[in-house]
């Protein structure tokens, strides 16, 4: 019975508040722990030694000249962003079918899609710093810049939609409907510059013979390594607070019980309440 | 579920027949749009025959934002969507039927949309075929999809203004290759333009939309 | 034997409110009975859940023997509810709304016309859109629609509410001839007077649970009121 607990976004009167908010478990429970700086620290790091590679280490392109560097963060950002989107259609889907079913996976597609919206604005506007000196504009209606465009607005939708609030059983199921059919631009997005005439290049990397070699080659990996710690930080981080957003919910469950059965005059308590020590465990 | 998809079908065409929304309201809104076309860009017409492609589907995709969200208000209203789930109806087929009465929506739209164009913008009609087959597909993928997101948002305070997000960005790819496979029709893309190819872009969209719609509608139906 | 309706600690929520704080409540087949209790109570709710329509999130709830917490959409073709709003499609006439929820529910559409008939929508209302009639006029159409479906279980809420006196006797007669018929009524009613010579069990609800059951003698034995009713009879028959 317990799975069925929609967790979030009780009702609660405002002063019953101040006793969910100050109740033990919910006080003291910050997001972040070993884990996390572990994480925050390894990806600060990296971030540094990518740095300091790419700016200082590493030779200026012949055609590109100093607009090159950019390489050690653009490529990286972006990939970030797929993952985003990917891992939140994927726990979207693993939320809707029925057998692995869990707000875990609702958490994580919430906190994966949040930090890829992130990644992709980010994307747009190094994309763009990108383009004015090498193409001369700041934006054109290339189809990967385009698509990339596209699937912001989309997970822009989806976030806006998750705002929409009501029953959140209801608003997991709806939204985990739209960030799986949303997903469908990702492949469309990342094969845009093979399908069609793109201005954009084709990918640096992910070919047979790559187009970068030796420390180029290591500085761009290295870089892949920082924005993927960074972007494992933030979805944690922002999955907890989900955790604690839930967890005030859930010990609003008992409290709305016992204010909904007040409401008949009766005393709360003269009948055997089995679901108020479920909610604890 | 073709049985329950015929039935809220011929609900929704017979809601249509009987109000006469889509005739007096949808269809005068969207050639008003090509008209205003029109003056925005002021009687040039080689201008207009240019772009008349690109002009006839947002014209068609305005309308049939329309279009969905009267299929969606008709569901809304005084507890028809309680009705519609306590009539133990399939999802699928609901999904389906409301489908179809868009799409049965849309092909008079876009006659009337198409002879808007060859009027006004002066332009030829050629390539008939892919013409025809890019109307069929687009109008698959758009009814498809515009009914999927109006079950989404369905309920919502916010439907209306959020609707319109929810879609816009989704359908934008049916939109760009049916403007694409319009312009190869038309003789107006640039060289090298395969409309066919275009065509398949629009076609793969309106299946993997009605395969989500199908799939998804009970998800949406049965979440409360 | 097995009530028709059970639920065993049913809670529900809507939009986060425990509409329903644990309701425990049998309701045997044959049975009319009076849910009671003041606005906001849980009546509706109570409704709402046996029609497979409110989501039960914790306890137990079937209906017809079938579980309401695992899979609500089993229950719907057999129950019908007459609720507060209609359900009625505005612009569809009044025999296309009946004949539409009909064959919704897979339904014989053959007895509209009776239904129609009994419940004084025929002539020029049956091809009126809904949009141009009373408040009193759609409840008919409602009520019609449930008749000529004639589901195992009735849920009524506040059936009488917009009706005149000559169709309240006709209302009252469709629920007794349903109970002799085996039917399950169950009836929201704030009209003391009007639903309790009616039901057979008086269940008061207050916050969401039930906190009193009473069992009474129904005043009339259905059988007569059955036939004294309007040809009740040959429609639900």
């Amino acid at each position: 019975m317990n799975s069925n607990f929609p967790e979030g976004g009780l009702k609660i009167r405002p002063e019953n508040r101040a006793v969910v908010a100050s109740s033990k478990s919910w006080r003291g429970s910050p997001t972040g722990d070993r884990v996390t700086l572990t994480l925050g620290v390894c990806a600060l790091a990296t971030a540094a030694l990518t740095t300091w590679l790419g700016l200082f280490v590493t030779p200026p392109d012949q055609v590109q000249g100093q607009l090159v560097r950019l390489i050690y963060v653009h490529p990286a950002v972006a990939t970030m962003c797929y993952a985003g989107f990917v891992l939140c259609a994927l726990a979207s889907l693993a939320y809707l079918w029925p057998r692995t079913r869990s707000r875990r996976w609702d958490r994580l597609a919430v906190a994966a899609a949040e930090v890829g919206v992130v990644f992709c604005v980010l994307t747009l506007v190094t994309g763009s710093i990108w383009g004015r000196p090498t193409w001369g504009v700041w934006w054109t209606w290339d189809p990967r810049l385009t698509l990339t465009a596209l699937l912001c607005a989309v997970f822009i939708g989806y976030l806006a939609l998750r705002r929409t609030g009501g029953d959140p059983d209801a608003l997991a199921k709806r939204s985990a409907v739209v960030a799986v059919i949303c997903v469908v631009l990702v492949p469309i997005d990342h094969e845009a510059t093979t399908w069609w005439a793109s201005l954009h290049q084709t990918s640096t990397l992910f070919r047979a013979n790559p187009l970068i070699h030796g420390e180029q080659l290591y500085t761009m990996l290295l870089s892949f390594v920082a924005f993927g710690l960074g972007f494992a930080w933030l979805v944690m981080h922002r999955y907890r607070l989900e955790v604690l957003e839930d967890r005030f919910g859930e010990e609003g469950y008992g409290l709305a019980i016992k204010e909904r059965r007040a409401e008949g005059g009766r005393r709360v308590g003269t009948q055997p309440v089995s679901h108020q020590g479920e909610i604890a465990t | 579920m073709w049985r329950d998809a015929a039935l809220v079908g011929a609900k929704d065409l017979r809601i249509e027949y009987r109000s006469r929304v889509a005739t007096t309201q949808v269809a005068p809104y969207a050639v008003l749009v090509l008209v205003l076309f029109g003056f925005a860009f002021d009687q040039n017409h080689t201008l207009l025959s240019k772009v008349a492609a690109g002009l006839f589907w947002v014209a068609v995709l305005l309308s049939s934002l329309l279009t969905v969200q009267r299929s969606c208000a008709i569901e809304s209203a005084d507890g028809a969507r309680d009705a519609l789930r306590l009539s133990g109806l399939d999802p699928a087929g609901i999904f389906l039927g409301k489908t179809l009465a868009i799409m049965a929506q849309l092909f008079v739209l876009e006659l009337v949309l198409g002879i808007g164009v060859v009027v006004l913008f002066g332009i030829e009609l050629r390539d008939p075929a892919l013409l025809f087959c890019s109307c069929v597909a687009a109008t698959v993928g758009l009814a498809a999809a515009g009914t999927l997101y109006g079950m989404i948002a369905s309920g919502l305070k916010v439907r209306e203004t959020l609707l319109p997000l929810l879609v816009l960005p989704v359908v934008a790819p049916v939109l760009l290759g049916a403007t694409q496979t319009w312009m190869a029709a038309l003789g107006t893309a640039s060289a090298g333009t395969d409309g066919w190819k275009w065509l398949s872009l629009v076609g793969g969209f309106a299946v993997i939309y009605v395969a989500a719609g199908t799939l998804a509608f009970s998800i949406l139906v049965e979440e409360s | 034997m097995e009530p028709v309706i059970r639920f065993r600690s049913a809670v529900a929520l809507a939009g986060g409110f425990p509409v329903l704080a644990g309701v425990d409540l049998d309701v045997a087949g044959g049975d009319v009975a009076l849910l009671r209790g003041s606005n906001g109570a849980g009546k509706t709710s109570i409704l709402r859940a046996a029609a497979g329509i409110l989501r039960v999130v914790s306890g137990e709830a079937a209906v017809l023997g079938a579980d309401l917490v695992c899979d609500q959409r089993a229950v719907r073709r057999r129950v019908g509810l007459l609720g507060h709003s209609s359900g009625l499609y505005d612009d569809l006439s009044v025999t296309d709304n009946v004949r539409f929820s009909l064959r919704a529910a897979g339904a014989p559409a053959g007895r509209t016309g009776q239904a129609l008939e009994v419940l004084g929508l025929l002539g020029r209302l049956a091809d009126a859109p809904v949009r141009s009639l009373s408040a009193g006029q759609r409840r008919r159409v409602a009520l019609a629609a449930l008749v000529a479906r004639d589901p195992e279980v009735w849920l009524l809420d506040e059936p009488h509410a917009g009706l005149d006196a000559e169709y309240r006797d006709v209302l009252d007669g469709f629920i007794r001839a349903a109970a002799s018929r085996g039917r399950t009524v169950l009836v929201a009613s704030h009209e003391a007077e009007r639903a309790e010579p009616l039901a057979n069990r008086i269940v008061t609800v207050a916050g969401g649970v039930v906190v009193g059951v009473e069992l009474v003698a129904a005043q009339q034995t259905p059988g007569q009121q059955t036939a004294a009713s309007l040809g009740v009879a040959t429609v639900v028959a």
